[in-house]
């Protein structure tokens, strides 16, 4: 497979050719989709329309995983195909590093900082 | 596989990859620069942790809700998208060679990512001037290097953004410089994309909290 690419590559890359034909009409879809996308969670957060905060949360953070696909398949060209699939290799390795980084970091600091609140209350410190 | 050929002068063989082919130049370049992108995303996952973990230590400090103005993000956030959809249209004109449009459209681009900046940095300065500087609470020195670190790469965006357009101007839209505007339009529509994370989640579930 890799033969034949770099035959049939050799000569005709060029600099669009990994990235998907953007077009007029995928740029548009891809704005109102992101107005739409950014337009609702803040109004969700300003007018207070959802009853809990924790929903309301959750609601917005939904919001923005999806934003932030849209912002990959209709303004960064994201396919399964780009450079013969190493873009999306680059990409699902570094969502693996970020998720694991995140939740990491969130979830011990979070179970140390639990730990360390009496303390702070005890010493009276702020 | 290697064959030796073309003794050199001190008569030593000369040595190479015998299926090593001529790539065109820039051949590997958005494939590298996407790489580049997702090492930079890496960068802006730290910060967001260091923000995730930091951001409700106060110190008896401000609040996001005492400090964000939301009317005031939710422009800055439409600058940022208007200027990626102009982005997206002068790589639209620049494929069908219009080399006026392309620059046309460029301008704007840069038009709005200062309008970015410049509002992000009266908020700053209006944070700063109330005392919430970055050494008052670990939740703003946490603020200031997320929102700070991505302020700094539009910036470094629009100063690409000015090399281009000249480059451009002197030397038209030659396979280079399409070359280049792709790389900036990748880096520009990235920055949006963390941008939706810094809205979400330092300044939404911050105002929320």
């Amino acid at each position: 497979m890799s033969t034949n690419t770099h035959a049939a590559g050799a000569h005709d890359h060029h600099h669009d050719d990994g990235h998907g034909h953007s077009t007029f009409s995928g740029y548009m879809l891809g704005f109102v989709l992101s107005v739409v996308l950014t337009a609702i969670p803040f109004w969700l957060v300003m007018s207070g329309a959802l009853p809990s905060k924790q929903i309301t949360a959750l609601v917005i953070m939904a919001f923005a995983v999806v934003q932030i696909v849209v912002h990959m398949i209709y303004f960064l060209h994201m396919n399964t195909k780009s450079e013969n699939g190493w873009s999306m290799m680059a990409l699902i390795f570094t969502i693996v590093m970020v998720v694991i980084a995140l939740s990491g970091s969130l979830w011990v600091m979070n179970h140390l900082n639990s730990n360390m609140m009496p303390i702070h209350e005890m010493t009276g410190m702020k | 596989m290697t064959v030796a050929v073309n003794p050199s002068q001190t008569g030593e063989p000369v040595f190479y990859l015998a299926d090593e082919h001529p790539h065109p130049e820039g051949y590997s370049t958005s494939l590298g620069f996407w790489i580049y992108l997702m090492s930079d995303c890496l960068i802006f996952a730290m910060l967001f942790a260091a923000f995730g973990v930091l951001g409700a230590n106060y110190a008896a400090g401000p609040a996001p809700k005492d400090l964000f103005d939301l009317d005031l993000v939710a422009v800055n956030t439409s600058m940022l998208l208007l200027s990626s959809i102009t982005y997206g249209f002068a790589m639209l004109t620049m494929q069908q060679n219009k080399i006026a449009q392309t620059q046309m459209w460029l301008l704007i681009t840069g038009l709005f990512g200062a309008a970015f900046i410049g509002i992000e940095l009266t908020e700053f300065a209006h944070m700063i001037h109330e005392g919430a500087t970055p050494q008052r609470s670990a939740f703003l020195s946490a603020f200031f290097t997320l929102v700070g670190t991505h302020g700094l790469h539009v910036s470094c965006g629009l100063i690409w953004l000015m090399t281009l357009m000249v480059q451009v101007w002197r030397f038209g839209l030659i396979e280079a410089n399409r070359r280049r505007l792709m790389c900036l339009s990748m880096f520009w529509h990235f920055l949006d994309v963390v941008w939706i994370g810094v809205f979400t989640f330092v300044y939404l579930l911050g105002v929320l909290r």
